[in-house]
C-alpha cells in the first residue's frame, strides 16, 4: 500500500495542529505565509498564532522574545525570505542569543533551491545551506519527502536551540513508505553499491534515485545517501561508511562550491582523513532568469540527470 | 513634598552624579568603552532602576517575576555597569575588571553580564524582541512590564518601525519604549542624516502612547514612566527623553563626533577631583 504524497510543509504542519492541542507552550509566527493546514493552526489556536506581516526581520526578533518567555516557537516564511532577509536578526537574536539562553525557534523556510520553478531567482533558493550553515549553534535540516519532514518534528520540539527546516515548495513523491530513516543519525544509506557513493539532500534525493537507475544499466552500482540533518549527524558512522568508498559524489540544489553541502562534506573527509576523491554537483554559481521545467532549469546549470550522468561516467573512469 | 518623597528625590539626583563620576573613572580605566552615549542615558537608567520603576531581583537576575529591560542602544549603556554593581547583580570590584581578560564587563555588554537580558549593541534588534516578549508574557497572562531603551541613531534601522507597527496592533500596552533622544549618531548629528525629528508625532501617528521629557531631569523621569506603566488603555508607551551626548563633559557634550572622540584622561581626572563643586551644581 502506497501512503499518498503531501507537501512538507503541510505535514510538517499537521505534526504542529496535533501538538498544539496537549502542548500550550507552542506559538507559530507566520511572515504572511500559509497554507490550508496553517488555516486549521490559525483557527483552532488564535492566541498562539500571529501573522507579523511581510516582516521578516520582525518574525525572527518576535520569534525570539516568545522563545526568552518559554514558548516553543515555528517561524514561517519563503525560504530565500526567513534566511536573507534577515540574517543578522538570526545571528544575534537566535545563533547568538542561544548561547546564553535557552531558546526553541525553529525556522521552517519553503521554496528550496529552484522549487518556485517560475518565480525567478528572487523566490529560488540556492545560497541557504551555507548561510545556515555558517551560524553555530543551529540544526540544518533539509528532508526529503513529507515523511521524513514530519519525523522532524519531534526533535524539533523537545530540543532547544534554532534550527532551520528547509522544505520544497512542491509535494514530492514518497521515499520512505516502508521504512522508517533512523533520525537521530541524521542521514540514510539507500543503497550501498560499490566503489562510489552519492550523497544528496532534499529534492536531489530524487534526482539521485534516477541517477541509480540509469546508470545501473550500465552495470554500474552506487552507492547512495539521503542526509537530512547537516549539521549534527552520526558522524563516526558516516566516517565508517564513507570510508569504504573510494569516491564521493555529493549532489545538491544550492551553489556549487560556495559553502554548501560539498563544502560540508569536503570539510569533514578531510578533518576525518578519510582517504576519498570527490566530485561535488550543484548549481553552476550564477543567477539565471530563463523560464522551463525544473528538470529543464536544473540541465542548464548542471543539476540535471542527463548532466550528473556524465560527471559521474567521467568520475567512474577517473577513480 | 513629604518626606519620604523628599528624600527619594534627592537619594535619585545623588545617585545620577554617583554614576556619571563611575562611568568616568570605567572609561579613564578602559578607554574602549563608549563614554559619550553612555553619559546621555544616566538619568533614564537611574530613574528605571532607583526610581521603584521596575522590579528586579538581583540575587535572580532572571526571576520570573521581574520587569524585562532590554537595553538596546547595548555599548552606550557602561553607566549600567555602576547601577548593576551597586544594586548587587554583580560586585563592585567588578568594576576594576572592565574589559579586561577574565570579566564579563566588556566595551560592548552582552547577555553574560547579570541583568542583560539580551544581545545589545548591534543596533535596532532590542524593540523587536521586546515587544515579542511583550506578546509572550500577554498570552501567559502575566502582569510583568517590558522596558526597552534605545537611541534615537538606531531609529534609522527599519526593523524597529515593523516592531512599531506590530506593538500597536497587538495593544501592547505591558511595553515602554525609552527613546535616549541624544539627536547625534556616530558621524554627525541625525537631523543632518536623515532626520526623524519629532519623534512625538510619528510614534503617536503608529497608535503609541508618548510623551517628551528633559531627559536629564530624573525626577519627572521618574514620574512619568510611574504613570505611563500602570497606564493600560490598549497602546504601547513611548518616552522620548531629549538628552545631551557626552552630557557633563567639556568638548564632549553636543560634539556631533563624541561617539568617537576620547576625551584626554587629564581631564577626566580632573572633572573626577571637581567633582563636588559640580555636586553643588546639579543641587
Amino acid at each position: 500500500m502506497s501512503i499518498k504524497a503531501l507537501a512538507m510543509r503541510d505535514a510538517f504542519l499537521e505534526c504542529i495542529h496535533q501538538q498544539m492541542k496537549s502542548d500550550n507552550k507552542i506559538f507559530f509566527v507566520s511572515a504572511d505565509f500559509g497554507s490550508p493546514v496553517l488555516d486549521k493552526i490559525r483557527n483552532d489556536f488564535p492566541t498562539r498564532f500571529t501573522n507579523v506581516g511581510i516582516a521578516e526581520q520582525n518574525l525572527i526578533n518576535i520569534s525570539a522574545g516568545l522563545a526568552l518567555e518559554g514558548f516553543k516557537v515555528f517561524a514561517y516564511a519563503i525560504a530565500p525570505f526567513i534566511t536573507m532577509r534577515c540574517f543578522e536578526q538570526i545571528r544575534v537574536s537566535l545563533a547568538l542569543l542561544s548561547e546564553v539562553r535557552p531558546l526553541n525557534v525553529n525556522l521552517i523556510g519553503v521554496g528550496a533551491g529552484y522549487s518556485y520553478v517560475v518565480s525567478g531567482p528572487t523566490h529560488q533558493c540556492y545560497e541557504d545551506l551555507t548561510l545556515i550553515r555558517a551560524l553555530p549553534n543551529f540544526q540544518l535540516l533539509s528532508p526529503s519527502d513529507h515523511i521524513s519532514a514530519a519525523l522532524l518534528f519531534e526533535g524539533c520540539v523537545s530540543s532547544n536551540g534554532p534550527k532551520y527546516l528547509r522544505f520544497d515548495a512542491q509535494v514530492l513523491p514518497v521515499i520512505y513508505d516502508s521504512f522508517k530513516p533512523k533520525i537521530s543519525d541524521g542521514f540514510h544509506v539507500h543503497n550501498q553499491g560499490k566503489k562510489m557513493c552519492i550523497v544528496a539532500t532534499g529534492f536531489m534525493m530524487h534526482t539521485a534515485l534516477k541517477v541509480l537507475d540509469e546508470i545501473s544499466k550500465e552495470g554500474i552500482n552506487v552507492g547512495l545517501i539521503d542526509i537530512f540533518n547537516l549539521t549534527n549527524f552520526n558522524a563516526n558512522k558516516l566516517d565508517s561508511i564513507l570510508s569504504s568508498y573510494s569516491g564521493l559524489i555529493t549532489i545538491e540544489e544550492g551553489f556549487r562550491g560556495r559553502g554548501g553541502l560539498d563544502s560540508m562534506l569536503f570539510e569533514f573527509s578531510s578533518r576525518r582523513n578519510i582517504d576519498i576523491q570527490l566530485l561535488n554537483v550543484g548549481v553552476e554559481p550564477g543567477y539565471s532568469f530563463e523560464l522551463g521545467t525544473r528538470s529543464e532549469l536544473h540541465e542548464k546549470v548542471g543539476i540535471g540527470i542527463n548532466s550528473i550522468l556524465s560527471q559521474i561516467r567521467l568520475f567512474f573512469n577517473k577513480i | 513634598m513629604n518626606n519620604n518623597l523628599y528624600n527619594q528625590n534627592n537619594a535619585l539626583q545623588t545617585k545620577v552624579l554617583w554614576v556619571w563620576k563611575e562611568t568616568l573613572a570605567i572609561h579613564l580605566r578602559a578607554p574602549e568603552t563608549r563614554l559619550a552615549s553612555s553619559l546621555s542615558v544616566i538619568e533614564i537608567f537611574v530613574a528605571l532602576y532607583y526610581g521603584e520603576i521596575l522590579n528586579f531581583n538581583s540575587s535572580k537576575p532572571l526571576d520570573e517575576t521581574r520587569d524585562r529591560c532590554i537595553i538596546s542602544k547595548g555599548h552606550g549603556s557602561i553607566c549600567m555597569y555602576p547601577i548593576l554593581a551597586d544594586l548587587g547583580f554583580f560586585p563592585l570590584s567588578e568594576l576594576l575588571q572592565v574589559c579586561k581578560k577574565g570579566s564579563f564587563l566588556g566595551g560592548i555588554p552582552d547577555p553574560v553580564i547579570p541583568g542583560y537580558e539580551s544581545v545589545n549593541g548591534s543596533l535596532g534588534h532590542g524593540l523587536g524582541v521586546a515587544s515579542g516578549i511583550a506578546l509572550g508574557l500577554k498570552t501567559k497572562k502575566k502582569n510583568q512590564d517590558v522596558f526597552v531603551v534605545t537611541g534615537d541613531g538606531e531609529l534609522h534601522e527599519g526593523a524597529n518601525w515593523e516592531a512599531i507597527m506590530f506593538a500597536s496592533h497587538h495593544k501592547l500596552d505591558n511595553l515602554n519604549l525609552i527613546v535616549d533622544n541624544n539627536g547625534i549618531s556616530m558621524l554627525d548629528h541625525t537631523d543632518n542624516i536623515v532626520s526623524h525629528s519629532d519623534l512625538v508625532a510619528r510614534l503617536s501617528s503608529f497608535g503609541w502612547d508618548c510623551e517628551e521629557v528633559d531627559g536629564h531631569d530624573v525626577i519627572t523621569l521618574r514620574d512619568v514612566l510611574a504613570k505611563q506603566k500602570i497606564t493600560k488603555n490598549g497602546k504601547p508607551k513611548a518616552l522620548i527623553a531629549s538628552t545631551l551626548k557626552g552630557r557633563g563633559v567639556p568638548g564632549l557634550e553636543n560634539a556631533p563626533l563624541s561617539h568617537i572622540i576620547n576625551p584626554k584622561p587629564e581631564l577626566i581626572e580632573s572633572l573626577l577631583k571637581n567633582l563636588d563643586d559640580r555636586f553643588l551644581e546639579y543641587k
